[in-house]
């Protein structure tokens, strides 16, 4: 296998169980994925199906219980090291939980290069100012506050703060399911751009169907903590998906109807016996 | 009893012990509206100077469902508390007018009021999380809904919630009676909320972005048991929501708010017709499935939406 051909991200048979014994609960089950540099690859379920703890496996934030993951072809042990933060890097859903509420801007922005040991304090400012001009904020938010801004704004700056190590990889978990939808265009086009301007790989963890195929190229849809299907966006907008709940979500996607509703509630009562 | 209940013979059986909306003189050709708002202000007063939530808002709703959309900030929330009058200091709430069937919200007494919050007028909040009492039992809690607004014993009482609980399609409703609210999940939760609030069989239902918890599925089939209760109960429904697709194919009619004014009203199949500029700009910032594009257009705000028309 040449250098070009390794997966940048590569996840074979990942089990995540959260607790032990009778309280133990199985949140991803035997999930197999490649992801190809460059590429945007979405997974997209309700809550509790494990999209978002695939992610949060991925960053040693989860208890791996089984399977192998490789980053560029290097496998992930237990503990993630310095050189795999600067490799892959997250953002996460709530921007109002996400960064620190007593630490202005710069101060969040700044911390990734000072842990690993990164310029001095004038390359530092440097730094942070054009992460802020990346994002589209002027450098006026450079020492303001979380509270001061508002929640497009600090999706933008969790968005910098991701991308202050020059990470090749940048894991989405929900980056615009707290925003409204004219701001969560706004955030999808930064995105987008961000990723083209820097040759990012995204794995993009999200509810809304419509988001995923805005954004990606293959997804994965997941339920019970196992990929349900493996498609590419051509076949979800095809409306072509090989299974029952794949076209579910996409028709429940595609707004309210009396007989939809029926028939979900008649499955639901199919899948309790 | 007033004439446009004849459609509710459900309702009618309820209301008989106090005629509330008796008294005020109706047109024998249109049916009076359910709800009446003309030129509600809401203003709140802080430290940094006034903010006005919502500037402004008429409405007329029958027994209808109607969506009020708009992004946060857009007064929809206050609106529909407001009818409530479940907006307190520093919040101001004015209006020119605001009745509900006959009943003059704006001037009625706190006792009124009491009477009429649940019972005739019940809200559902977004979070089933934060409304439900944590350390009560869901059925205790559901039952009591009912007895604070009927004189009903108690086993009466747990015979109604047990029955609400399966008319919000929960299976196996004496487990969840007993349940304590931890130990229901979000869709569960919110079904349960539903079955609460409809329990006295309200004339009006304002539903806070009762299913943007939810996920879709479940949401679908939350939205058909409102959609029932409308239909075969004659409820009017006030759907608050920020989701345009889903008040496009729910409701009837649609309030498009922004920054605390009506941008637009309009037939709700007729959504993608909107002409505002601000209505269009946010049904084109969405993402959707069956046309892909390379860029999203971006919501360009004018401050001439702002003043007052």
């Amino acid at each position: 296998m040449t250098a070009a051909d390794t997966p940048a991200i590569a996840v074979k048979d990942l089990s995540v169980v959260f607790g032990q014994g009778r309280e133990a609960f199985q949140a991803v089950r035997g999930v197999s994925f490649q992801v190809r540099e460059g590429e945007t690859y979405g997974l997209v379920g309700e809550s509790g199906s494990g999209k978002s703890t695939v992610l949060r496996a991925i960053t040693g934030l989860a208890p791996v219980t089984g399977g192998r993951m490789e980053i560029f072809g290097q496998p992930l042990g237990h503990d993630r090291d310095a050189a795999f933060c600067r490799t892959v890097q997250m953002v996460f859903q709530d921007p109002y939980a996400s960064l620190h509420p007593r630490r202005t801007i710069d101060a969040t922005l700044s911390e990734p290069l000072i842990i690993h040991g990164i310029g001095d304090r004038q390359e530092r400012a440097e730094r942070v100012l054009k992460a802020l001009a990346d994002v589209g904020l002027g450098p006026e938010f450079r020492f303001r506050y979380p509270h001061q801004l508002s929640g497009g704004q600090r999706q933008r700056v969790a968005i910098a703060r991701a991308l202050m190590l020059e990470p090749k990889i940048v894991l989405l978990d929900e980056p615009t399911s707290a925003l409204d939808v004219s701001i969560q265009a706004e955030v999808l086009n930064l995105l987008k751009r961000l990723k083209d301007e820097h040759g990012l790989t995204y794995v993009l963890v999200s509810h809304n169907l419509a988001v995923i195929a805005h954004m990606c190229e293959r997804l994965a849809v997941m339920q019970h903590g196992r990929f349900v299907e493996e498609m590419t966006v051509e076949q979800l907008r095809a409306g072509t998906p090989r299974e029952e709940y794949t076209r579910n979500l996409l028709d429940a996607a595609r707004g309210y109807d009396r007989e939809k509703a029926a028939r979900f509630a008649a499955m639901e009562a199919l899948e309790e016996e | 009893m007033t004439t446009d209940r004849q459609e509710t013979p459900a309702a009618l059986a309820e209301h008989t012990q106090e005629d509330k909306g008796a008294g005020t003189a109706t047109d024998a050709q249109a049916p009076r509206p359910l709800l009446e708002i003309e030129d509600l202000r809401v203003d709140f007063h802080g430290r940094r100077g006034i903010t006005h939530a919502v500037r402004g808002l008429s409405l007329s709703m029958g027994r209808e469902k109607i969506g009020i959309v708009g992004e946060s900030g857009s007064g929809k929330s206050v609106t529909g508390r407001s009818i409530l009058r479940l907006i307190r200091p520093p919040g101001v709430v004015r209006a020119r007018r605001m009745v509900f069937d006959g009943i003059d919200l704006l001037s009625a007494d706190e006792r009124t009021m009491r009477a009429i919050r649940g019972d005739r007028i019940a809200m559902i909040m977004q979070d089933p999380k934060f409304s439900l009492n944590p350390v009560m039992r869901v059925g205790d809690q559901i039952a009591e809904a009912f007895r604070v607004h009927r004189r009903v014993s108690r086993r009466e009482a747990k015979e109604r919630a047990l029955e609400m609980l399966k008319a919000v399609r929960i299976r196996d409703p004496e487990r969840v009676y007993h349940a304590w609210p931890h130990e229901l999940s979000g869709g569960m939760g919110q079904r349960v909320m539903i079955a609460m609030m409809l329990i006295p069989e309200p004339d009006l239902l304002i539903a806070d972005e009762p299913t943007s918890a939810l996920d879709v599925t479940v949401a679908m089939q939350v939205l058909a048991i409102m959609d029932d209760l409308v239909s075969s109960r004659g409820m009017g429904l006030m759907f608050i929501s920020h989701d345009l697709d889903l008040v496009a194919s729910f409701c009837d009619r649609v309030i498009i708010m922004y920054a605390g004014r009506v941008m637009e009203v309009i037939e709700a199949k007729r959504l993608h017709e909107a002409q505002h500029p601000y209505t269009r700009g946010l049904l084109a910032s969405l993402p959707r499935i069956d046309e892909p594009r390379e860029w999203l257009q971006t919501l360009k705000r004018d401050p001439a939406w702002l003043e007052e028309a």
